[in-house]
């Protein structure tokens, strides 16, 4: 790595004019030569250790996301099966995705968890912060005791909520009892597996949407609320004209990862429901596993990769615009 | 702009520290919210206060409830767990629980494992994005526009979307065909490729100003000296985001471990509390309560510790890891 400027020679524009007009002339032309010279010879040692430095990220990224990305996209018109040699099927994998009644199941019920996650985990965060960042006791304790879940492995958080559904001996039909309401059947009935899904997902990430919100609403100033108190504007108005506004590109943030990360939803169907009962929450990534792990069918789970990804992308794309314009300082 | 996603150079923790005062009761008293000081003076707006923090006193049952179900659950017998009607406390504590749910489900081993895990990824994670981020930053090859959008374009496309050419690239790596299931670097490398932690370092190595790197290289620097002596250092809080982040994203990352991860004695805590539910039947129940409760620990006590660089981290990037 030693390549980059081992010879630092005073810069050409460090030169003392030279007081003598005759002799500049040839003077500067040796300069501007050296100069020109030299200004290559940097340009290459920049050059070099810029990529030496470049090359880590380079291979990796190379090795294990372009290459996959572009692999993923062929392998969907083969017949992978890693065990014979894969041969080109064209559209027949997409054409069996298609026919398949699971990809129509479980693509409506990702949109509906989706929606459902939404519904509940987009509104709670920005109330649960928009109060907490109010409280002049204990916020330190109110923000850890809704940070926690997060922190949690996925699978303690399913495997708890698994147990507190149980309705035999689970918290929350005991909970039911106590104010004498009819125990429920959670997981185990069509209409009732998924929202109880979304539950656990929301549970489990809610806390971090908080923080963001939170560290979003230190960074209104507090200039603005002053000014428009003097103006005579009430506490409804500041939260509308003032909070609000000011978080509202954390607000479109979240709202577009918030759907990307929804929709990749698979640790709970895969461990706790096994996408049952009678496919009420197959998901779109549960049936990519299956479709690879339990079928062998290497090309169609990459056709539903392409898929998902197709309708991934719109929302990234917002994502990326968005990222972009905040990285620029907005 | 609520978040700014550019750390000004002058912000760094040396600047930052007189603001941070001791955890007061009225901790932020000084600081200007929604609701102005004067409401806080006035009875009702007193009342109205009181009644918000105990309503959200009330909804932190919710996170921390679930929590001591599953604290206190791990004390109860197989049989009591199984009664239809659960009991609040355990009527016989059963301490051993946790000691034999330890032994029982290897914990010693897969705590390790994991650890493993997240140091690699942290490593590999710094070394591929720190050094991408100062290539692009602050040496701008020939190209670096075109290099630095095939980077930040993955960032459009989520890893599960490629999840089954992945491991189908693990399993059998073009040209030097080498498996790498079962080795703890097929979760390393896939999770090395990371654009979201360039982006956030180059952002950072932006705000260094050029005076200073130039400086270096005329006093004789050269490329990598000005990397490990200037960057680096001064590069502190957000390497610290980024290990943060990395570390919090392999504990929970459960997919592609359990692809590549087959073999038990070389997975994560997470897959060995899976496995033990879903294969090993005649396992107490309650020893896999305890086993998650033992699982849950480390985290909240990280989270204690790192607090302040977690919610700084959040506040640097917008977002989580």
């Amino acid at each position: 790595m030693e390549l980059s400027s081992s010879s630092p020679s005073p810069l050409p524009l460090q030169e003392p004019a030279s007081p003598n007009a005759l002799a500049q002339g040839s003077k500067s032309a040796a300069l501007k030569e050296r100069r020109a010279t030299q200004k290559w010879k940097r340009a290459i040692q920049r050059n070099l250790s810029g990529y030496l430095f470049l090359l880590p990220a380079l291979l990796i990224f190379a090795l294990f996301v372009w290459y996959p990305v572009v692999s993923g996209f062929l392998m969907s018109f083969q017949n992978v099966d890693l065990i014979n040699p894969s041969r080109w099927v064209g559209f027949a994998n997409y054409r069996e995705v298609f026919s398949d009644p699971l990809f129509g199941v479980a693509w409506r019920n990702t949109l509906a968890f989706t929606f459902y996650a939404l519904l509940f985990g987009y509104f709670v965060p920005i109330v649960l912060a928009l109060l907490i960042n109010e409280m002049r006791h204990g916020k330190g304790f109110f923000r850890l005791a809704f940070y926690v879940p997060v922190m949690l492995a996925p699978i303690v958080t399913v495997f708890l909520w698994q147990w507190m559904y149980n309705p035999d001996s689970g918290l929350l039909n005991a909970l039911l009892s106590l104010v004498h309401l009819p125990p429920g059947l959670w997981l185990q009935t069509t209409s009732s597996a998924l929202p109880s899904l979304m539950v656990i997902a929301t549970w489990s990430a809610a806390g971090g949407t908080m923080l963001i919100y939170l560290a979003a609403l230190q960074g209104v100033p507090a200039s603005l609320y002053e000014a428009a108190e003097i103006d005579g504007a009430g506490l409804w108005r500041r939260l509308w004209t003032i909070t609000l506004p000011s978080i509202r590109p954390i607000m479109l943030l979240m709202l577009i990862l918030q759907i990307i990360g929804t929709m990749q939803v698979f640790i709970e169907p895969f461990t706790i429901t096994h996408g049952g009962p009678q496919n009420a929450t197959m998901s779109i990534l549960l049936l990519i596993y299956n479709y690879a792990f339990q079928y062998a069918d290497f090309g169609g789970a990459s056709a539903i990769g392409v898929i998902l990804f197709l309708v991934l992308a719109v929302f990234a794309l917002i994502y990326m615009r968005m990222t972009n314009r905040l990285m620029q300082g907005d | 702009m609520a978040l700014s996603l550019k750390p000004s150079f002058n912000a760094t923790p040396q600047n930052e520290k007189p603001k941070r005062r001791k955890q007061a009761p009225l901790e932020d008293a000084n600081e200007r919210t929604l609701v102005s000081p004067l409401a806080f003076r006035r009875p009702s707006g007193r009342v109205i206060y009181w009644v918000v923090f105990a309503l959200l006193l009330l909804s932190t049952l919710i996170t921390l409830g679930p929590l001591y179900w599953m604290f206190s659950g791990a004390l109860k017998s197989s049989i009591e767990l199984d009664q239809p009607s659960p009991t609040f406390w355990p009527s016989h504590p059963g301490w051993d629980n946790y000691i034999n749910a330890w032994k029982v489900l290897d914990l010693p081993l897969y705590f390790v494992n994991t650890l493993i895990l997240a140091a690699g990824a942290v490593l590999f994670q710094l070394l591929v994005s720190a050094t991408a981020a100062y290539s692009i930053s602050k040496l701008h090859p020939a190209g670096k526009n075109l290099i630095q959008f095939g980077f930040f374009c993955t960032l459009m496309v989520p890893p599960v979307v490629y999840l089954i050419p992945q491991f189908v690239n693990i399993n059998d790596l073009p040209l030097i065909h080498v498996s790498l299931i079962n080795n703890w670097a097929g979760v390393w490398l896939p999770e090395a490729a990371n654009a979201f932690n360039i982006l956030v370092l180059k952002s950072f190595f932006d705000s260094i100003p050029n005076e200073l790197t130039e400086a270096a290289r005329l006093d004789g620097a050269n490329a990598w000296q000005l990397f490990t002596r200037i960057i680096l250092p001064l590069s502190r809080p957000a390497l610290a985001v980024v290990t943060i982040f990395t570390v919090i994203a392999t504990w929970k990352d459960f997919l592609w471990p359990l692809l590549v991860l087959t073999d038990t004695n070389v997975q994560s805590l997470q897959l060995a509390l899976y496995y033990a539910q879903a294969s090993n039947g005649n396992m107490p129940f309650t020893y896999l309560i305890a086993g998650l409760a033992l699982a849950s620990i480390p985290p909240i006590v990280l989270f204690l510790f790192l607090q302040k660089q977690i919610i700084r981290g959040i506040s640097l990037t917008g977002l989580k890891g």
